[in-house]
């Protein structure tokens, strides 16, 4: 029988069984930002140690930039003294880094696979969650906490031990106005929060093989979400198209010898899996989340559950809920009025998803009672955007046009919700507090719907907009 | 590293329950309070939102209760911990007293956590982890003690079983928690397994 991707990539970057029983995994390329590295710095350095290799290390910031004035030092003192620790823990161990001088800064997870660091058949690391992004070329990236990236600084190894993998099958094609988003979020909305956890998520079927790169990159980014750590996709022509020519991509002497190697990695056809899980694209649907946690989820045209519907274990979670969001059981989440409008992060800050938007904002204007942020998830997105004039369509529609970074996504910098408004959001997390006000509320939905939501004042169908 | 002072393989104390499921670690620990270089003081922030208004005053939460001040076994249902990989959610616990977590289950990267940072992430069944909340909220000031070794642990003359990761186990006893000497004992191993990867050097070989 044969082999999924996972445990080929697994089996060949494993240097040993630790006593403990864990696997010793060579870790291929660690990505690090501000938020997470400097305590392991400062272990390091504490313990003489050094880093074991510098040049599969990368460095830039992204969670606390400000993305509207980025003079230094920063307004913010504690971000700057964040920045400054960066600056001089990867000057002092040799390691590249992408500040804001940098053409290259923005979102770990946007540069990594734009710079041609992320390949096939590779393992990630970064201080993380979403470190899931990567496996959309078929590498397997792990989310890590500031102990492990000690490991990995001084011993390019991390201690683990080895999922289950799981084949998320989806059949079909999606129809139009269905993206990416809308296929995690149903996958998060079936299987649930706790669904994944203990695996590691193999993306596959027809309907994946037919997406392009950003948007495996918005799947695999919140397999997290549904619990597992690891989201991945095999590599095929898609993949190795989008390779060419980046920086830090195979030369093209070489790009053979990568192609066979990435060929090589690939789940066989009779690869066994320790569970399998099928849907059809065809029968998706726009998602917008109405919760807590993204796996609180209806299709557009839903009402929300009624409490007597749901298990009882789930029904103290969605009364917490329903108490957060000041949301009645059963009502339907089109028409619900929103106060903000975020388009970013690393789910949905790609070149691609600001087209779509730009789309729906173009001629267009935002509803006045509405906020609307634009954040292009890397510097390179943002000239690529301002390039196709982009920033000019969304500025025109009101809304803000701003610089790379997490921005609202977790709000670590000045881009907060205040008091209770209701954000429509193409990020990936709706929790208490995540964007910045700890009575702030989070509708999660694709950068389309969040469009439309900006220039309709409240949730729609972007489906249903004239001309689109 | 001296592990014989890191050696885990019994701890007592008295336990704290935080109640619910799918409690994640933006609750546990805010981002805003993440702007820091150090985990030091992260204590007070444990839980800060669910703890305090915006205006100061308290809410209902276990970390405000006096009953439970000292308290070091913490008590939870399912998937806490889930979200951000943040370790400041398990350094703002630690640092605010907890050594030891029991739930019914736990997120991936946070049982990670925990398990390099050398406290142990214990599960057990619902009904188990509803009679120690139970038994908390109307006794606090009963003393738990957790054998790692045996996987039990005695609450109020009561034994329970629980589960633990044979590695964590292993690793908590044997004092090879903080996994960075381990690793570096393999020494030229892990630039063997380098050499052989086909792209550590551009595929040129």
């Amino acid at each position: 029988m044969g082999k999924n991707l996972f445990n080929k990539v697994w089996d060949l970057h494993k240097v040993g069984t630790l006593d403990s029983g864990l696997d010793q995994l060579f870790i291929g390329l660690h990505l690090i930002h501000e938020v997470t590295s400097p305590q392991a710095f400062a272990m390091i350095n504490e313990r003489g140690l050094h880093v074991m290799y510098p040049e599969r290390t990368f460095a830039t910031v992204d969670h606390i930039v400000p993305t509207e004035n980025q003079t230094r030092p920063f307004t913010d003192t504690l971000a700057e003294k964040m920045m400054e620790a960066l600056e001089l823990n990867t000057t002092e161990h040799g390691i590249p880094l992408y500040d804001l001088k940098s053409e290259n800064q923005g979102i770990v997870h946007i540069i990594g696979p734009e710079l041609g660091l992320t390949q096939p058949g590779m393992t990630i690391a970064c201080g993380d969650s979403h470190t899931s992004t990567h496996g959309a070329f078929g590498s397997i990236a792990f989310g890590v906490g500031t102990s492990q990236i000690r490991d990995i600084l001084a011993t390019q190894t991390m201690a683990i031990s080895r999922p289950k993998v799981r084949l998320i099958k989806i059949s079909g094609s999606m129809p139009q106005g269905v993206y990416a988003k809308d296929v995690i979020l149903r996958v998060i909305k079936d299987l649930g929060v706790k669904g994944g956890i203990g695996y590691a998520y193999e993306f596959g079927g027809t309907a994946i093989t037919k997406l392009s790169m950003e948007e495996r990159m918005t799947i695999c980014n919140m397999s997290i979400e549904g619990g597992a750590r690891v989201g991945y996709i095999n590599p095929d022509e898609t993949t190795y198209e989008y390779m060419k020519g980046r920086p830090f991509s195979p030369k093209e002497d070489n790009y053979k010898k990568a192609e066979d190697y990435w060929n090589s990695i690939k789940s066989d056809s009779d690869a066994i899996y320790d569970d399998v899980y099928s849907l059809n694209a065809e029968d998706l649907q726009p998602m917008v989340t109405w919760g807590i946690n993204p796996g609180q989820s209806v299709e557009i045209g839903e009402n929300m559950p009624l409490l007597r519907d749901l298990e009882q274990d789930d029904r103290e979670t969605v009364e917490q809920a329903y108490n957060h969001m000041g949301f009645k059981e059963g009502s339907p989440i089109k028409g619900q009025e929103i106060n903000v409008a975020f388009i970013g992060s690393c789910t949905n800050g790609r070149i691609s998803d600001l087209r779509v938007a730009a789309e729906i904002a173009k001629g267009r204007k935002v509803d006045s009672h509405v906020r609307a942020l634009v954040v292009p998830g890397s510097k390179h997105v943002a000239k690529q955007a301002e390039d196709e004039g982009l920033d000019k369509i969304f500025i025109e529609a009101g809304f803000q046009w701003r610089n790379a970074g997490c921005s609202m996504c977790l709000a670590m910098n000045s881009d907060k919700l205040k008091g209770r408004e209701l954000s429509a959001s193409s990020s990936n997390r709706n929790f208490i507090g995540r964007q910045g006000s700890p009575t702030g509320r989070t509708l999660l939905m694709s950068p389309a719907m969040v469009a439309a939501a900006a220039v309709s004042g409240k949730v729609v169908d972007a489906r249903d907009l004239e001309g689109v | 590293m001296d592990t014989k002072n890191m050696k885990r393989e019994s701890l007592s104390g008295r336990c704290i329950p935080v109640r619910g499921n799918d409690i994640d670690t933006d609750r546990i620990i805010p981002a805003r309070y993440m702007k820091v270089v150090s985990f030091k003081g992260l204590g007070e922030f444990a839980f800060y939102d669910e703890r305090f208004t915006s205006d100061g005053s308290l809410k209902s939460h276990s970390f405000n209760n006096d009953a439970y001040k000292g308290a070091s076994v913490l008590l939870v249902n399912k998937n806490f911990g889930c979200g951000s990989s943040r370790e400041h959610a398990p350094q703002a616990l630690h640092r605010a007293g907890v050594t030891a977590v029991i739930g019914e289950s736990f997120a991936e990267i946070f049982e990670g956590n925990c398990g390099a940072m050398g406290i142990p992430a214990l599960t057990a069944s619902p009904e188990v982890i509803e009679e120690l909340m139970g038994k908390t909220e109307k006794h606090p000031g009963l003393e738990m003690e957790i054998d790692i070794r045996s996987a039990k642990i005695n609450y109020n003359g009561v034994e329970y079983n629980i589960s633990i990761p044979d590695s964590s186990r292993s690793s908590l006893l044997a004092g090879t928690w903080d996994s960075t000497a381990s690793l570096l004992n393999s020494g030229s191993l892990i630039s063997s397994r380098a050499e052989n990867l086909p792209y550590i050097n551009g595929f040129t070989k």
